[in-house]
């Protein structure tokens, strides 16, 4: 392959239609991922998909690239064995709320915490959809389902507290039906080194429509929804016309102009922030009285696990006398007979 | 003055014993290479407590080395010709190794009443009171490292006294006519960075040694091992663990590949992780993962992307693993998986050897999941059979299981350093770029049925693989009843082919032999001392010891059939009975013999075994 071809969506379709229910989000983002990556530049030999079980993760049957449909909650260990393997190749994770944060929560944080190179596409329907509709990690509580027809007596997780809390240095957020939205939030997470996630809200038509209304169509968003970039302030509003301040020990949604609050009153977006507290508060804020925050809420470049590992290779290597096994050999306490 | 007796002898035992805390270990891993370089055959046997923190003195605190030394030496022994007990609780817990003959070396500044107390002793003369009549050297060690160590006035009394363990192996060598020369180099080594240390245990080694020639009117018996015909090489002293990891580093190098072990600690298997995670200048990548499901999975996943890929465990972590190992079976990618068994079932005998994984290796797994077995026989076969399971993992494209046990992983024989020359070519299965535009991911070869391997980064090979039942010939995704049968025959067949590439069975004994032992694992060099004492008692037997189990070797149905009696020995209730009877219907009559306890056979025990059914009519 040419080096500098320039990739389209197409040469990440390998022509297998996907089998999603009519109207489910996942479709949307299949196409936003084909985009994401073709815009990312990678070829698809160099792009590595690997998804667990799951309406979501059947993603890995419609992508053209090295794809793996693993099992249930381990696609990121998996995934990071991978890279951890070979650092060059450009490794994707594709897993359900359930995947990723119920069965596999434990290699979910612990990723986080090693910041193994990988791309996570949280794919958060609220349910468990392939398994037909049990509530799920980030069902609100009293939610109605198969597995709780009375409602859930437990609370949800929400996401963004999960991977911050795990030291995630990149979380971003994006709304299925949002196509260029999602494109931006995919093709940031693939740039950013380090574990990076991406909590893409998915409506699954099925089981629990409905969930993401406030957000869900262009519309919707364009009220409800702070699009955050760094270095700009953060305005929402079908016109621009509300922003986010600082209030005390909180935040506050003010009308720019009114109020005595001005433009320079508003908050100014810092992704690259080390201190978590913001990015964590502005990842939780919620309606009613919030919009919700989509985009590139934290990305914070630190040594990435496969680098340091890499490194540790080169420096010990440089300072031991050996390296094969023969001259291992000859480092044991041995005896010779003649 | 009376003589002293000097008992040539082929082949002696020696077991330190003492606190936790008291450097046995040390001791005995010193006396043993002595011997080795002395040219014995050594083998030996760590016995740990349990408990971690087990009060100091108490009988939950002793721990225990031993060392098998001399001639034909296969088993670390049961009874021992000398027992150092640093302690009344280690005299105690120790008894049972000992023979008539033994002789006892005690550090005698250690019996008094409160540790007698600590090692539950109800009257003040321990000997008395467990009936022991043996020769005791009571030797007052503590006294003597205070005394040897008086001139070092910067070192405080309690960092003397940490050097009873070597005063003991001064004293021993003595015993045993070894020559100091060797410990003292493994001294210097041990302590390299902390000379005064080293010095001061340089001290009390000779100080032992001579303790020995200046009292040896009060000692009656001397040993000395009558000498063997070394054979030329180069040898070192091995554990299992550490063979393994070796293995494993050779099998990398051999099939140029890099090497990656994702794994979880566990005990008895926790040592291949440190060995491996040591030798970073060999570009070793090793990950402590969060459980051993991502021990596997990370493996798996380095695996895809093109490495030599192992996870190592032992039991608990093979139940959590095997879902995933599935998925190895089902994707078709090379994996090692070491089991390093324990006693279970749940956390069991975390510290003691079984062989109760076996139907679990075999069977463990949801759906027909056929996996390779092998079997390691002794600590130094450890490294090639961690070769052989990557080499078929390799060119099988398959998961391959590789039980070891305690016993085989914490003991140590002497092992002949290999050049790697000797050793077999192991290719990867890989794709070739003519075969781009006609390739599937299950197109297999005719042969082996063993698919091709195509590593992210191939160009033209982009490919989807994964847990679903796939389509024969193209490798889609198929629910098609018939399919699916075609593919779990493949995946059976495609394992059991494996067999052409394995060594063929090999039987031991007499050649008129009408009893055949069987055996598989750690229990080899049980069995072969069994075999070989009852040969030379003019019984007519024979051992055929099995290190593969799946696929088993391709003459075995041939060699069962051409014996009267069978009987199976291994440590668990008949697994491996049970599996050769699903495989071979209607053997001559089996019999079996089992113990599980936690232990390796006691000899005279088996052999007893063994005698009474060759007996039966
Ligand atoms: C070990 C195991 N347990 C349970 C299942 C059944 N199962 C498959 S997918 C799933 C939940 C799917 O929910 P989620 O991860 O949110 O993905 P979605 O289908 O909603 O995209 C469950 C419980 C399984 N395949 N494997
Ligand atoms: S069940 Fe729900 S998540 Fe699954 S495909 Fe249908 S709509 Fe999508
Ligand atoms: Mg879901």
């Amino acid at each position: 392959m040419i080096e500098d071809t320039i990739l389209t969506a197409e040469d990440f379709s390998n022509g297998v239609k996907g089998r999603w229910c009519a109207g489910c989000g996942d479709f949307g983002i299949h196409s936003s991922l084909k985009k994401a990556m073709a815009e990312i530049g990678i070829p698809p030999s160099k792009t590595v998909v690997i998804s667990g079980i799951g309406c979501s993760s059947r993603m890995a049957y419609h992508l053209n690239g090295y794809c793996f449909h693993t099992i249930h909650g381990r696609p990121i260990a998996i995934a990071s064995g991978c890279k951890i393997a070979n650092p060059d190749i450009n490794v994707w994770t594709i897993c359900g709320d359930g995947d990723s944060m119920a069965i596999g929560g434990n290699h979910f944080i612990h990723a986080l915490r090693r910041n193994v190179n990988i791309n996570i596409v949280l794919l958060n329907n609220r349910i468990y959809g392939l398994t037909k509709g049990q509530y799920s990690p980030t069902s609100e509580r009293g939610f109605v389902s198969k597995s709780s027809p009375y409602g859930t007596v437990e609370d949800p997780f929400r996401p963004s507290e999960l991977i911050i809390g795990a030291s995630g240095e990149f979380f971003a957020r994006c709304v299925a039906t949002d196509g260029p939205g999602s494109v931006a939030a995919l093709t940031a997470a693939s740039k950013h080194k380090g574990t990076a996630v991406v909590e893409v809200l998915t409506n699954c038509v099925t089981f629990n429509n409905g969930s993401f209304e406030r957000i869900y169509s262009k519309e919707a968003r364009e009220e409800n929804a702070l699009y955050l970039e760094h270095g700009k302030p953060m305005l929402f509003g079908k016109n621009k016309e509300f922003g986010i301040v600082q209030h005390g020990f909180d935040l506050k949604v003010v009308k720019v102009g009114e109020g005595g609050y001005t433009l320079k009153d508003v908050l100014v977006h810092d992704a690259h922030c080390t201190d978590r507290t913001l990015h964590t508060k502005l990842s939780s804020l919620e309606g009613p009285d919030f919009p919700l925050v989509l985009g590139v809420i934290r990305d914070v470049a630190i040594p990435t696990y496969e680098e340091e590992v890499e490194n540790q290779i080169k420096e010990i290597s440089e300072k031991k006398n050996y390296h094969n096994f023969d001259e291992l050999m000859k480092t044991q306490t041995t005896w010779t007979i003649e | 003055m009376e003589d002293i007796t000097v008992k040539q002898l082929k082949n002696v035992v020696v077991l330190f014993s003492g606190d936790s805390g008291d450097g046995m270990q040390l001791a005995g891993n010193i006396f043993s290479a002595v011997c080795a370089i002395l040219g014995d055959d050594i083998c030996t046997y760590p016995d740990y407590p349990a408990e971690i923190r087990a009060p100091q003195g108490t009988l939950g605190g002793v721990s225990g080395f031993k060392i098998h030394a001399g001639r034909d030496v296969m088993t670390p022994g049961d009874h021992c010709n000398v027992l150092v007990a640093m302690n009344p609780a280690a005299l105690k817990r120790m008894k049972k190794c000992l023979a008539p003959n033994s002789v006892i070396v005690i550090d005698v500044d250690t019996f008094n009443a409160a540790e007698l107390q600590k090692a539950e002793f109800t009257t003040d003369d321990p000997f008395e009171e467990l009936g022991i009549k043996n020769e005791v050297i009571a030797a007052p060690l503590s006294t003597m490292c205070l005394n040897s160590l008086a001139k070092m006035t910067d070192m405080p009394n309690k960092n003397k006294l940490k050097c009873r363990n070597i005063m003991a192996l001064g004293l021993v060598c003595w015993m045993f006519e070894r020559p100091l020369e060797h410990a003292v180099k493994m001294i210097k080594e041990k302590f390299a960075s902390k000379p005064d240390i080293a010095e001061a245990n340089i001290r009390v080694l000779q100080d032992g040694y001579n303790y020995g020639h200046n009292v040896h009117a009060s000692i009656a018996v001397r040993y000395k091992i009558e000498p063997k015909i070394p054979q030329k090489g180069t040898y070192t002293e091995i554990n299992g663990n550490k063979a393994l990891a070796f293995g494993l580093i050779a099998a990398a190098e051999k099939s140029h590949l890099e090497l990656f072990l994702g794994s979880y600690p566990i005990t008895p298997a926790t040592d291949i992780l440190h060995e491996l995670a040591k030798h970073k200048s060999l570009g070793i990548k090793t990950v402590q993962c969060e459980d051993e499901i991502s021990g596997c999975c990370m493996a798996i996943g380095a695996s895809y992307a093109g490495d030599l890929a192992v996870t190592s465990t032992s039991g608990p972590g093979i139940c959590l693993k095997s879902e995933a190992m599935n998925l190895a079976i089902m994707a078709e990618l090379p994996l090692v998986i070491i089991d390093v068994q324990r006693g279970g079932p749940s956390t069991g005998l975390p510290t003691k050897t079984e062989q109760t994984d076996l139907l679990q290796a075999l069977f463990g797994r949801n759906g027909e999941s056929p996996m390779p077995v092998v079997s390691a026989t002794t600590p130094a076969n450890c490294f090639d059979t961690a070769y052989m399971a990557c080499k078929i993992a390799i060119e099988h494209m398959t998961p391959v299981i590789v039980l070891s046990d305690a016993f085989v992983a914490n003991g140590s024989s002497i092992w002949h350093i290999p050049s790697l020359q000797d050793y077999p070519d192991i290719t990867p299965h890989d794709v070739s770029a003519d075969m781009a535009s006609k390739w599937a991911p299950y197109i297999r070869d005719p042969q082996t049925l063993t698919r091709y391997r195509a590593i992210p980064g191939t160009e033209d090979f982009c490919h989807v693989i994964g847990g679903l039942e796939k389509d024969d010939e193209t490798g889609k995704i198929s629910y098609d009843p018939q399919n699916h049968e075609t593919m779990v025959e493949k995946r059976n067949q495609k394992v059991a082919l494996i067999a052409k590439d394995l060594p063929l069975l090999t039987v031991k004994g007499t050649p008129d032999a009408d009893t055949l032992i069987i055996g598989w694992g750690g229990t080899y060099g049980h069995l072969l001392e069994a075999v070989t004492l009852l040969t030379e008692k003019g019984e007519k037997i024979a051992l055929a010891h099995f290190q593969w189990i799946n696929p088993l070797p391709s003459n075995t149905e041939e060699i069962l059939r051409s014996y009267k009696k069978i009987i199976v020995a291994e440590l668990n209730s008949g697994q491996f009975a049970a599996y050769l009877r699903m495989k071979f219907q209607n053997l001559p009559y089996m019999y079996q013999i089992n113990c599980v306890q936690g232990q390796p056979f006691e000899e005279d025990i088996l052999t007893e075994q063994i005698t009474q059914i060759i007996k039966e009519k």
